[in-house]
């Protein structure tokens, strides 16, 4: 009797059912999975750059080389304004968070149907399959990110003062990319539409932020409806805690942290909508 | 006795899949946009239609895989699941994995879930064994320290420590199994489900997996085993049930369940006709018509004499000439066991002389001779291919019949005799010299 009692220490119970309409998040189960995101990562990261020459070198040359073309073809021919700081700085500063929200959702919009024989098979928290490429660009930030403290030291520059908000910043930055990686994941899984369009989407969103061009050639009565684009309260972030300008850009912060909690919060609830579905339609 | 608690419950379980539209895997640019202009309206309506055509059964774009279906399992049962392709049986498991949601009903599961259906998913081929055997862990659910306590006796296990630190791209496809199979098989799951007709690999692999199988069931864990198998069926499991058309046709102890399934839905009379059957189109330019079994007076009929010969005939129309065609007949016991296979070009002259069937309509006819089969229900099979080509048509269990016993070779003795067979053998009783 004793042995028995002491052999059956409660299983886990699951109850398997339809569910109707809007579900909760359950961020519980996602939190139970964190190994699994762990390896999902882990395994984005060291696939990457598998079976090329270059290797890990690519998470560097990619954002310099493209630095180097906008500061030959922007900053010095076409003369675009960057302020005080050098222009090759003022790109490059923006482009770090830019390359981690391309890459997120490039990368998170397909996903869950390059992971289909995944979805298919196993269960465990779809969301796992977005959010892993999403976390995985962090490593090439990390790394892209040295590059710029090595170009700051180049042109004499240091961080300000307010280079402890940087985190917070990038934060927007993963917030942004992955409210929109879950859409684009969960509305590709239906319309393979979406792979067509997020070529287009990220060439768009790329002009309709500051990257190559300063924010002062938007005119003053646009630039609320423009920071609505979270990726401007970032780079305009990035670039106030890093290189340092009058006064924080509050007035653009604020409107793209708003933007971004609404994309990740509607981009969380979406997934969750459509997952029940996932198996079958994908 | 204490009855041992419930590991699965399932309650009018239900699952319905959309076909047509949403079956075509991806919609249109222009359906994206008309759902984006239109999304709230359109979603509306869906989900109105969906209850109606929840309440009504059936709709013209929809299909119910699973319908109502209850049972419980209690904890170290060894269950069987089985049915024709389309029965339900895949999508029950993946319903208790999981995988997808029900449309209706609900089920409990109590313990750890663990499945030998997904072996080796989530293999990366660009990383070594050693590191798959971490990502597939966990993606079966393991936790790290679990795997890493765990780790040299999967690589042990699956044979292939010299090459666990390079990437399983160059790997065999062995080794590549065994790997896999050593991960999923070291998961330790409260609940197994296994679904051999899914499972990849060779019969080597496969027997390894039924061998897994039974460890797991005589450690007094509980198993679901979906399989073609009946033998297998037969061999591990206490109790089956049997699904037809997404219900639950029958549970029963897993004899009887097996004797139903090879013997249910066809024909009783002695003939199966195929006339209107709309998977016959897809055997074109081959077209079966009727299969029969005739007894020693020629009347079609469902019951035949062991002491007498019968004849099966297997009518088919060509609506082309076929080259290499070979029409023939298997004979299994209601258990499933195979008796024989026999084909209307065995015999070599038979075979030089149809190279090529015209066109037209045939009868390909053989005689069972007097003295063969044991008294018993017995399952015909036809099949038509050109060898190595193409197969044409087969239909697995197209017809059952009886054979009765009078007048067999010991019948003066009434006891039944043991075996599908009872041959009237010739025996000589001598006197032994000294």
């Amino acid at each position: 009797m004793n042995s028995m009692q002491i052999s059956t220490a409660a299983p886990q119970r699951t109850l398997i059912r339809p569910s109707r309409g809007w579900v909760g998040l359950n961020l519980g189960e996602l939190w139970h999975y964190r190994e699994l995101i762990y390896f999902l990562v882990w395994r984005d990261v060291k696939v990457r750059y598998k079976q090329t020459v270059l290797g890990a070198a690519w998470a560097i040359l990619q954002p310099f080389l493209t630095m180097v073309v906008f500061s030959v073809f922007f900053g010095e021919l076409a003369g675009m304004p960057s302020g005080d700081v050098p222009y090759p700085i003022f790109s490059y500063t923006a482009l770090l968070p830019w390359q981690l929200l391309e890459g997120g959702i490039s990368k998170a919009g397909g996903s869950l149907v390059s992971s289909r024989n995944l979805v298919t098979k196993v269960y465990f928290p779809r969301m796992s399959v977005p959010l892993a490429p999403v976390v995985a660009g962090l490593v090439d930030f990390a790394l892209a990110f040295v590059v710029l403290l090595l170009m700051m030291v180049y042109y004499g520059m240091r961080p300000t003062s307010a280079v402890w908000t940087l985190p917070l910043f990038l934060l927007l930055a993963l917030v942004t990319a992955l409210g929109a990686g879950l859409w684009l994941a969960a509305l590709n899984v239906s319309y393979r539409d979406v792979g067509h369009v997020i070529p287009f989407l990220v060439r768009v969103w790329f002009f309709l932020t500051p990257i190559t061009y300063a924010i002062s050639i938007v005119p003053p009565g646009y630039r609320f409806v423009y920071a609505l684009n979270p990726m401007v309260g970032v780079v305009e972030g990035f670039r106030w805690a890093m290189l340092g300008s009058a006064a924080p850009p509050l007035a653009l912060i604020l409107p793209s942290v708003g933007v971004a909690a609404l994309l990740l919060a509607s981009g969380a609830m979406y997934f969750r909508r459509m997952e029940r579905t996932f198996a079958d339609v994908v | 006795m204490t009855m041992d608690p419930i590991a699965v419950r399932a309650e009018s379980l239900g699952k319905q899949y959309r076909i047509g539209r949403s079956q075509a895997g991806y919609r249109t640019l222009r359906d994206s946009l008309v759902e984006a202009g239109a999304g709230s309206i359109r979603r509306l309506s869906s989900l109105v239609h969906r209850r109606s055509s929840a309440v009504d059964g059936a709709s013209s774009d929809t299909i119910w895989a699973l319908r109502d279906l209850s049972f419980e399992i209690r904890a170290g049962q060894v269950v069987g699941i089985i049915g024709r392709n389309g029965a339900g049986k895949s999508t029950l498991l993946k319903l208790l994995s999981r995988i997808t949601e029900p449309t209706e009903g609900e089920a409990e599961i109590r313990g750890r879930v663990g499945s030998l259906l997904e072996v080796g998913t989530g293999f990366h081929p660009e990383l070594t064994g050693r590191e798959n055997i971490y990502l597939n862990g966990a993606i079966l659910g393991m936790k790290r320290l679990e795997i890493d306590r765990k780790f040299d006796e999967i690589v042990s296990f699956s044979e292939v420590e010299k090459f666990i630190d390079t990437p399983v791209k160059h790997y065999s496809s062995g080794m590549y199994l065994r790997l896999a199979f050593a991960v999923a098989a070291h998961l330790e799951p409260e609940i197994l489900l296994v679904d051999e007709v899914l499972a990849v690999g060779d019969a080597e692999f496969q027997r390894k997996c039924l061998g897994k199988m039974s460890d797991v069931a005589q450690t007094g864990r509980t198993v679901l085993f979906v399989s073609h198998n009946m033998s297998a069926i037969l061999r591990l499991t206490e109790e089956t049930l049997v699904l037809e058309l997404g219900r639950l046709a029958l549970r029963a102890p897993s004899a009887a369940a097996v004797d139903y399934y090879m013997t249910s839905g066809m024909a009783q009379e002695g003939e199966r006709i195929w006339e209107g059957d709309p998977r016959v189109s897809a055997a074109a330019p081959f077209r079966p018509v009727a299969l029969r079994v005739r007894d020693a007076q020629e009347r079609v009929s469902a019951q035949v004499a062991s002491a007498a010969s019968c004849a099966v005939e297997f009518e088919y129309a060509l609506d082309a000439d076929v080259t290499g065609l070979r029409v023939g007949l298997y004979l299994m016991t209601s258990q499933g066991e195979p008796l024989f296979a026999s084909f209307d070009t065995d015999n070599r002259r038979s075979f030089e002389q149809h190279t090529v069937r015209r066109a037209g309509r045939y009868i390909s006819r053989c005689r069972i001779p007097a003295d063969l089969l044991n008294e018993g229900r017995f399952v015909l099979g036809v099949n038509a291919s050109s060898f190595r080509i193409r197969s044409y048509f087969t239909e697995e269990h197209a017809l059952t019949f009886t054979v009765d016993g009078t007048g067999a070779p010991g019948s003066q003795w009434p006891e039944t005799r043991v075996g599908p067979l009872r041959p009237a053998l010739e025996w000589a009783i001598l006197e032994a010299s000294r």
